[in-house]
């Protein structure tokens, strides 16, 4: 039986590394009554909410913490036409709060998950671990049998090549969860008591050339290497199908990372996921994107970018009509997709004027 | 309340955990043998050597289950074991519970100039210099001396799978405390599918509690057949010897519960300390044909195992295969002076830096749908691609030709068409 921490006090870090450098994005529709629990560890950061859903609620922030909050209201305000590319009514809107941020890395949780605990019983700071993660290198070119071989006690196996031991940047770290596993809805109707109660200690760089699915629920990035990339895609009110915001960004994260020699890492840290989605209404949501990731797949394991996209956002304007032009045939909403992903890069570039470093927004 | 266990029930399951050391089942009553029987099968501890325990009592009614319950023989790992050191007491003895269930085969280096001292109780063929000498003849360049002995097992083995440890390892003991069957790990994950299309972030599904995950395409969850399962080492890793050169007291304690599949067009260094492979497969793909012309007996001061890992994953890929790592871990003694291996590995090091791109950029024609094609193809582009670098890949590709042509007229059939 795995359980979620209750003693996290003792084990906030002395000093938050990258305080000022990082910021901690949550979308929300409830509650942040969770922000308690991770409140030795997140308090030194500033927060950015994106409420989702009736803008006219008021979602209550625990005192104590530094942040700003945007409903649907100041998006529109902000984006305007633009604001066509966030998703309404879906936690994809989260990727608004990426989209706002001055910092150079995100740290994105969901509002139900919790603190883990680790074999030995201690909390696990879940940002400390992506934070390390991203500071370290990227191994992609060869897999090392140990794993991380920058981590603490690991080191690189014989026969690997002396040449890529440097390793590359860190764009990516994608942490897992214990207690209710991230499954698609067939999964879940299939195995509904199943639970996660297996902590892998293992930290490993995911393959060049070898696509993931990539879960938004604890996921860190290098913004500066890899935002522009994070569009979560139309998904929810209005549109045919959701629970492929984040497999939609991971994918073609996955691809522009491949393409400009930068890293992708899984494995830990482990947060505690502790609410089971309806499978019902959540097979609602996912059943076209069952069938069409037969499509989609194959198209980004073949889709090339040009040697001469070397900026982030001249890649996934290039994904954008790739996008356009493989897969509209296998529905019309990759045609609207398309044109959200070209909208994004433009706001993202218009609320993030190359050279300016801006401060904090200011709380709601 | 519930009756306690009666003492003969009691008994029965005792001689069940201890089938190992049980060498005759005659003097038992016919009921007792009968019940033993049907005992050991529920428990799953039915091997071959068990069967033909209880077959050697003659008994009609074992027979007449044994053709009821249709009972196969089913196929059965082979333990190649370099012998670095002529005693293999302690070594065999601590594998006791493990080994002794299957038949295992010993093949001592030629080098080595002792006899081998091996314990009793053992279903087992040993083969020395003689032997190898008898079955291949002189005109191979194939040499089967040092860690490379190993493959003459390989060879002469006709059991579908095999699995080959170094025999400084020991069995080691799981985050719980408890022991690692790890020949038992390695036939799981050889017998399960493998995924090395799409990365499922939980790792392997096939393990209790785990599955694939949101985003995981349907059309991929059937899996392809794994040929090759890598496990891994606690306390001295398999590191090189500039590395462990660097950190003399580093040992690795750490336990990581997962098995996964290296995804395809991926490499790795394939350490030849503790694996496992569908010999049916990709048999002919792991070779023993790169010698370093300093190599020596301690595994940092060799590479043939990287070179033929490298070989392997090639020719998996293409042909579709899987291929595992993780567990089962073992444990690897202490053993050798990192840094004294420190000259002897430089070479190794360099080569492997004009071969690593060779193997990543390495492609196979379609026609090639066998492993022994696929070798052929491999050292024939050896050949052209790094014959000139290095008069150790001219070789190392002549050996390859050499040893396909070794397992054609003396490795049995030849090997399946990949899946």
């Amino acid at each position: 039986m795995v359980e979620p921490a209750t003693a996290t006090q003792a084990a906030a870090p002395a000093v938050p590394q990258l305080k000022d450098e990082l910021d901690i994005v949550i979308p929300t529709i409830r509650n942040l009554d969770f922000l308690e629990m991770w409140r030795p560890f997140f308090q030194p950061y500033h927060l950015i909410i994106v409420q989702d859903g009736d803008p006219s609620k008021t979602i209550k922030v625990p005192d104590g913490f530094d942040y700003e909050l945007y409903n649907r209201n100041d998006i529109n305000r902000i984006l305007g036409p633009k604001a066509s590319c966030i998703s309404f009514k879906d936690s994809a809107c989260r990727c608004f709060g990426y989209m706002v941020s001055k910092k150079k890395y995100i740290f994105t949780i969901d509002d139900d998950c919790f603190v883990a605990k680790d074999p030995s019983g201690k909390a696990i700071n879940a940002l400390e671990q992506h934070i390390k993660n991203l500071l370290s290198p990227s191994t992609p070119f060869f897999f090392n049998t140990l794993y991380d071989p920058y981590r603490d006690g690991a080191d690189f196996v014989r026969g690997y090549p002396f040449s890529l031991r440097e390793g590359v940047p860190t764009a990516v770290s994608h942490g897992l969860w214990l207690n209710i596993p991230d499954y698609d809805a067939p999964t879940q109707l299939v195995k509904p008591l199943e639970r996660n109660t297996r902590f892998v200690d293992a930290i490993l760089t995911i393959p060049k050339g070898t696509l993931f699915p990539m879960c938004g629920m604890n996921l860190a990035f290098d913004r500066e290497l890899i935002g522009p990339a994070m569009y979560f895609g139309l998904m929810g009110d209005g549109q045919p199908i959701g629970r492929y915001d984040d497999m939609w960004a991971g994918w073609c994260t996955k691809v522009i990372c491949d393409h400009l020699g930068l890293g992708v890492k899984t494995g830990l840290p482990y947060i505690y996921h502790s609410k089971a989605s309806n499978p019902f209404v959540n097979l609602r949501k996912e059943y076209k994107g069952i069938f069409w990731q037969e499509e989609i797949i194959p198209f980004f394991q073949q889709a090339a970018l040009p040697k001469d996209c070397t900026r982030v956002q001249k890649c996934y304007i290039e994904l954008a009509k790739q996008v356009k032009a493989k897969l509209s045939k296998v529905d019309p909403y990759f045609d609207k997709l398309a044109e959200a992903m070209v909208t994004w890069i433009e706001a993202w570039d218009e609320l993030n004027p190359t050279g300016a470093a801006l401060p904090n927004g200011k709380a709601k | 309340m519930r009756t306690p266990p009666c003492l003969l029930s009691l008994t029965l399951d005792s001689a069940v955990l201890n089938l190992s050391n049980i060498t005759d089942l005659s003097p038992l009553p016919d009921h007792i043998l009968i019940e033993l029987f049907l005992r050991t099968l529920r428990a799953g501890k039915l091997t071959e050597r068990v069967l033909k325990l209880f077959i050697a009592t003659g008994k009609d009614e074992v027979f007449s289950l044994i053709q009821a319950l249709n009972i196969q023989v089913t196929v059965n790992p082979v333990l190649p074991t370099r012998a670095l050191n002529f005693d293999l007491t302690s070594f065999m003895n601590v594998w006791r519970p493990i080994f002794s269930r299957f038949h295992l085969t010993i093949v001592k280096d030629p080098d080595l100039k002792e006899e081998l001292k091996i314990p009793e109780g053992f279903n087992l063929d040993v083969y020395k210099e003689p032997d190898i000498d008898r079955v291949v003849g002189t005109s191979t360049s194939i040499i089967f001396s040092g860690y490379a002995c190993r493959y003459f097992g390989y060879l002469v083995s006709r059991k579908k799978y095999i699995i080959s440890m170094d025999d400084d390892c020991l069995p080691a003991k799981d985050n719980k405390g408890f022991l690692v069957d790890a020949v038992a790990q390695h036939i799981t994950n050889l017998t399960t599918p493998a995924t090395p299309f799409f990365f499922n972030t939980l790792y392997d599904h096939f393990t209790e509690g785990a599955d694939f995950v949101r985003g995981y395409p349907f059309s991929l969850r059937n899996g392809v057949t794994c040929a090759l399962s890598c496990g891994l080492w606690h306390n001295l890793a398999d590191f090189d010897a500039p590395t462990q050169a660097l950190k003399p007291e580093e040992r690795n304690s750490l336990y990581v519960d997962a098995v996964l599949t290296v995804p395809a067009r991926t490499l790795m260094p394939i350490s030849g300390i503790n694996i496992a492979f569908n010999r049916d497969l990709v048999g002919p793909a792991l070779l023993p044909c790169f010698r370093l012309a300093t190599e020596g007996k301690f595994r940092w001061e060799t590479m043939e195992d990287i070179w033929s890992g490298m070989c392997v994953k090639v020719i998996c890929d293409h042909l579709g295969l899987g291929v595992k790592t993780g567990l089962p871990y073992v444990w690897r003694n202490d053993r050798g002076d990192a840094i004294a291996s420190l000259r002897k590995e430089w070479e190794g090091v360099k080569m492997m830096e004009e071969a690593v791109p060779f193997f990543q950029s390495v492609r196979l024609p379609q026609e090639a749908t066998t492993a022994e094609d696929c070798v052929i193809e491999v050292a024939n582009a050896v050949k052209e691609k790094l014959g000139s670098k290095d008069p150790v890949f001219a070789h190392t590709a002549k050996a390859m030709l050499d040893w396909v042509k070794l397992w054609k007229s003396v490795g049995g059939s030849s090997s399946s068409p990949g899946a």
